[in-house]
């Protein structure tokens, strides 16, 4: 199995905390895989997805240290995202390396042009192929039958569970290699979660999905693999089936039983 | 006797409140009932020098126009980078402490200041010196207003802007400002309303002219300095012209108040 991406000793601290908020963390994200990671609140998983873009990097002062390593597409080989410096490398790196957000963040214009965003940023102009691709990214985020007679309406204007999705299609559209999802369910109701989820299992064919999640039900449904993060360490690492019904730590375990959230 | 405590209050800011709205009507009913009585067509199709108001109307929007394109951008500037990319630090809350502390200055120091940085090195009145010092009177309003409305756009979208891979100023440009389009706009209003009716930065900066003119290197028509001029001239007739003017000046900005309210309810 192929990572795309590996995150190596990594440790993250926030400007002027006096403490790393992420210690010495070792994660593989395999290739057309779900990756969950769980954990009680405030245990750094958010923290640790939002360095897979280096969306930290909006706010001064927060420092990261060790590798976190993403597969150069071309040559096969593992790039230290981390030595990033320039504007355009971290642009570059934030289309391959897309993100959802807990709540749904429709841009104030209409549903097409949400889309087409990301494609227009690429260089995409040519109207036939964005009107294709926008077309494709909603049919592929199972928003296009709602959405195909709205595509000139603001997209502020559609429900929870569509914005979701319409962020999903945004994101998919400039066909990122990962695709991290922050609690992308939380604010939606369950009929919109189910929406979603059954997206995350579709899309991974085509894209390595990392979620942070806080719903242990939903990742046992969804992931392959799941980490679960404590305090901001990562205690244990598996496949979903192994975390779920044979964890090997007790702090795990105690955990997916409810005893401590 | 806590009851009674509370009557006694309840009494006194009801008295405050009513005398509050007894004057402002008082000022509201003279101003309609003098200013309609004054108004005739004859007002709108003559300058100043034929006893009308014409070139005074023109002239004093010309002025708010020209303020409004020289303080809008940078007041705009300023409050973007305020909110956007100076992370609040010391310099930024300098620079919010100064403008708020500009935004209760008295407008005629504000006309004063004009005055003695660009009437005086001219030698004259003139109109870009009221337009400046207009421009220069709005400024911390257009500041304050672009920050708290960019303040006011969810974090989140700014992460969702950059995480598409979009350079932060296009997530500023493209996002964050249509976010926050409509507070700015009102507030952008709201300061119009503001400098349209000022006299006193104008008074000794572009003064007024009885003329019809677009030179804005001369003496410059103003409705608020005329109606100034007019309402201290002893001939009646003189007085009843800027009763008219006055009444037109609030009625104008009644309805761009009226307007801001407006677009804030529909969009929201």
């Amino acid at each position: 199995m192929n990572k795309v991406m590996d995150i190596k000793n990594f440790y993250f601290t926030y400007a002027k905390a006096p403490k790393p908020s992420l210690k010495n963390i070792n994660l593989p994200i395999y290739e057309n895989k779900v990756t969950a990671l769980i954990g009680p609140s405030g245990c750094g998983k958010s923290t640790l997805l939002r360095s897979l873009n280096r969306i930290h990097d909006l706010y001064p002062g927060n420092k990261y240290e060790g590798e976190v390593l993403l597969k150069d597409l071309e040559t096969g080989e593992m790039e230290n995202i981390l030595e990033y410096k320039k504007e355009n490398e971290l642009i570059n790196l934030r289309q391959r390396v897309g993100m959802i957000f807990q709540k749904p963040t429709p841009f104030p214009m209409n549903v097409f042009d949400n889309i087409s965003y990301g494609l227009k940023l690429m260089g995409k102009k040519n109207k036939s192929e964005l009107e294709g691709r926008v077309e494709d990214a909603l049919k592929g985020a199972a928003l296009w039958e709602e959405v195909k007679e709205r595509l000139k309406d603001d997209a502020r204007g559609l429900s929870g569970g569509q914005q979701q999705r319409l962020c999903i299609a945004r994101a998919i559209a400039v066909e990122p290699e990962v695709l991290l999802m922050d609690e992308p369910t939380s604010a939606l109701d369950p009929i919109s979660t189910i929406a979603i989820e059954e997206l995350v299992a579709k899309l991974k064919d085509k894209v390595t999905i990392a979620i942070v999640t806080h719903n242990m039900q939903q990742a046992s449904r969804i992931s392959d693999y799941t980490a679960f993060m404590y305090l901001g360490e990562l205690i244990e690492y598996g496949s979903t089936e192994q975390i779920f019904l044979n964890p090997k730590e007790k702090r795990t375990a105690d955990y997916i039983a409810g005893k401590f959230g | 006797m806590r009851l009674v405590i509370n009557k006694i209050v309840l009494f006194l800011s009801t008295l405050a409140a009513v005398l509050g709205l007894i004057f402002l009507f008082w000022i509201l009913i003279t101003l309609t009932i003098k200013g309609v009585a004054a108004l005739n067509i004859h007002l709108f199709t003559n300058d100043l020098v034929n006893n009308g108001l014409r070139n005074l109307f023109i002239g004093q929007f010309i002025l708010a126009l020209i303020a409004v394109i020289l303080g809008v951008p940078i007041g705009m500037a300023a409050g973007i980078y305020l909110q956007e990319y100076s992370f609040n630090n010391k310099f930024a809350s300098f620079i919010r402490n100064l403008s708020d502390v500009m935004m209760s200055a008295p407008s005629i120091v504000i006309g004063t200041f004009v005055y003695a940085v660009v009437v005086n090195p001219v030698g004259h009145m003139n109109g870009w010196a009221g337009a400046i010092a207009l421009a220069i009177l709005m400024l911390p309003i257009v500041v304050r207003t672009t920050d708290d409305m960019l303040g006011l756009v969810p974090k989140e979208l700014r992460e969702a802007g950059v995480a598409i891979g979009a350079p932060k100023y296009k997530v500023i440009f493209n996002i964050i400002i249509k976010a926050a389009k409509v507070g700015i706009m009102t507030g952008l209003l709201l300061a119009f309303a503001r400098i349209i009716g000022e006299t006193a930065p104008l008074l000794f900066t572009s003064g007024n002219s009885q003329y019809f003119t677009l030179n804005l290197n001369q003496e410059f028509p103003s409705l608020t300095v005329a109606i100034y001029t007019l309402a201290t001239m002893p001939d009646k007739h003189l007085v009843e012209i800027a009763w008219a003017g006055a009444f037109i000046l609030t009625v104008f900005v009644l309805i761009i108040n009226l307007l801001g309210r407006y677009i804030t309810k529909e969009k929201k």
